[in-house]
């Protein structure tokens, strides 16, 4: 497992930086939601793996007893899913909207307002 | 105390829950969310004065003791950047609450404003990194949604590419945070101050400095992360643009600041010059591209590139009048910048064009207008007795103390180019005729098609009555003159600066305020 899971979060991280680097609004978001599970393994994983029990305080008891896995990785795992799945999922509304509106999922379409000439007439954008 | 210390994010935060609830009211939100920003302010104020006087203060949240719960802790410089935030937020409020149509009000702008400020707050005050993660996703989700709100075709061109970079710096920051815990087995501050410099091995702490500088400097718009800016600010409706634009990169300037002096100081010969590499060639990339805009508010935004690299010489130098002269930057380029932002919005809505070439004339129509922004504009250029020369005068003293004379000559070239592309402005928007009288002079003579976009903002308020028109004007005005009572009355607020600086450079007290004993 040890030896594991630092191969995952490297191959995940490899293959969420190549689709974010591709050209589609898809591989943008499939890319974008590889890489916050990788951060979020990765997190796991540095913290340090554990097959301890769970750090369960017992009623009759002020402490934990035995050796429990430490929560705040944990912790902040969760509030990572949360929040990386918060924005995905608006990213997700946000790439429905703009192919509503652009017809097109290419990022390339995505440069009328950078275009020095704002004010000219080929300011629409060529594919 | 804590109540002090958790007022500025509460009270906004308050504003916009009861902002979502009275949602069926236009006016009852508009408002909530001048009353939030004005909170935030009135707060913030309350908090500098305590912490002027007692020095760092901090606070556990539920009763947790640091390390393991989470700290809220204000030193000067937390405390000056609430302070500064309130300010414009306020300014951005007033504008907004004249401006903004009722279709964005329906959705939320005035709720999602309170969340951005709330998260804002709550960076600049938490003691723990995790907790700034938090607190930056708040800020940053609230300016996903302000951006693309609208839905016009310019704002969501602008908000895909905002949001994307975004997601990667926040996902690298929270690598650097996992990482750190696996390292040190702590995320406060202050622990991580007194366990860092032992932690072993050095090239993994390393490691996470250059994973939280690359995460830090996207959001504060470095070079070279910063092309993001540029490509977005200039897209949403003015009122947006003017709160973004006072407040978001300063809270990644603010995450460098309070990172690399508390915490990454074990490699100063690493840091320092990768640090006044980048605040030199990021003020020069970005003054070099605004010249070759064509755009009032992209002009601006190259400008907040350009002005980025000021506030992060001071970590390039680290000297206590270096770091004293970049939270003077910060505080001079809050106020003239959201000011320059707003007459922005003012020229748009008056003249119904983003671009230049459309623009003309409105020395004689708006002669008010043009005060204001000829006072900020001379400010951020740098002339005295203006708060930005101060400003450039203590960062270019700073810079010759510690014999750093190619970044002072950075600084003094960019203040020059500054000057070349503020009169540029002034020419186009202000001082030459109407584009009636010359038409077909600009670049192509055809309007621009985000016209439209910018008309359907704010063509409500550009023909809404004299109330609009002043509610336009007041709060750049406001902060125009704030920026000059900051020039005139620079020594206490130098003094001020100076003090924030040690307490930076020397953390004992913040660690002591934290940590509840003696370091």
């Amino acid at each position: 497992m040890e030896a594991m899971l630092p191969l995952v979060v490297g191959v995940l991280y490899a293959a969420g930086f190549y689709l974010v680097l591709r050209p589609t609004l898809g591989q943008l978001i499939v890319g974008l939601a590889l890489l916050t599970n990788a951060t979020n393994l990765l997190i796991f994983t540095a913290a340090g793996l554990s097959r301890d029990g769970a750090p369960l305080i017992a009623a009759d008891s002020e402490t934990v007893s035995g050796a429990v896995a430490d929560p705040v990785p944990q912790a902040l795992v969760l509030t990572a899913i949360v929040i990386g799945f918060g924005v995905l999922a608006f990213f997700i509304a946000l790439a429905y909207r703009v192919y509503r509106t652009m017809d097109s999922d290419a990022l390339n379409d995505l440069n009328s307002t950078d275009r020095l000439d704002i004010g000219g007439l080929d300011a629409g954008g060529e594919a | 105390m804590t109540a002090l210390l958790v007022a500025p994010f509460a009270v906004p935060m308050i504003a916009a829950v009861l902002a979502m609830l009275g949602h069926r009211s236009v006016k009852l939100q508009r408002i909530l969310g001048v009353a939030g920003a004005l909170g935030l302010l009135v707060t913030g104020i309350a908090l500098l004065i305590a912490i002027e006087r007692h020095g760092p203060q901090a606070t556990q949240l539920s009763g947790w003791d640091a390390p393991f719960g989470i700290t809220i802790v204000a030193d000067l410089l937390s405390a000056i950047m609430v302070v500064i935030s309130g300010m414009v937020a306020t300014a951005s409020a007033v504008y907004s609450a004249a401006t903004v149509d009722a279709r964005r009000t329906a959705f939320g702008y005035y709720p999602l404003t309170n969340f951005l400020l709330a998260g804002v707050a709550g960076a600049f005050l938490t003691g723990d990194l995790f907790n700034l993660y938090v607190w930056f996703e708040v800020m940053l989700i609230a300016s996903f949604v302000l951006l693309a709100l609208g839905g016009e075709r310019p704002q969501l061109e602008g908000a895909v590419k905002y949001v994307a970079i975004n997601l990667v710096a926040s996902t690298m920051f929270l690598a650097a945070a996992g990482l750190i815990y696996g390292l040190t087995g702590t995320l406060n501050f202050a622990d991580l101050a007194q366990r860092l410099p032992e932690a072993e091995p050095t090239g993994l702490v390393t490691a996470i400095a250059m994973l939280l500088l690359v995460a830090f400097g996207v959001k504060a718009a470095a070079f070279p992360l910063f092309f993001w800016l540029p490509a977005s600010y200039h897209t949403p409706p003015a009122d947006v643009a003017i709160l973004f634009s006072g407040l978001l990169t300063k809270v990644g300037v603010y995450a460098l600041l309070r990172t690399f002096t508390l915490l990454f100081d074990h490699d100063p010969g690493l840091i320092q010059p990768l640090f006044l590499w980048i605040s030199s060639t990021t003020m020069v990339i970005g003054v070099l591209g605004a010249l070759a805009q064509a755009e009032f508010r992209r002009v601006l935004s190259f400008h907040i590139v350009s002005q980025v690299g000021y506030m992060l010489l001071g970590i390039g130098l680290l000297t206590p009048l270096a770091l004293a002269g970049a939270i003077f930057y910060i505080a001079h380029h809050m106020l003239a910048k959201t000011a320059l932002f707003l007459v922005a919005g003012a020229v748009e809505g008056t003249r119904g064009s983003r671009a230049l070439a459309q623009q003309g004339g409105l020395f004689e129509r708006r002669p008010r207008l043009a005060m204001v922004f000829a006072i900020a504009a001379l400010s951020l250029a740098g002339i005295p007795p203006l708060s930005g020369f101060v400003a450039k005068f203590v960062l270019v003293r700073a810079g010759l103390e510690a014999e750093a004379y190619l970044v002072v000559a950075a600084v003094l070239a960019v203040s020059l180019l500054t000057i070349v592309s503020m009169v540029k402005l002034w020419n186009e928007a202000f001082w030459k005729p109407a584009p009636e009288a010359e038409e077909g002079e600009g670049p192509t003579g055809a309007p621009a098609p985000a016209a439209t976009s910018v008309g359907t903002a704010t063509a409500t308020s550009a023909g809404g009555g004299r109330w609009r028109l002043a509610a336009q004007l007041a709060p750049g005005a406001a902060l125009a003159l704030g920026g000059i009572a900051l020039g005139i009355g620079a020594g206490p607020a130098l003094d001020l600066s100076m003090r924030a600086a040690e307490q930076l450079l020397e953390p004992t007290a913040y660690l002591e305020a934290v940590l509840g004993e003696p370091a």
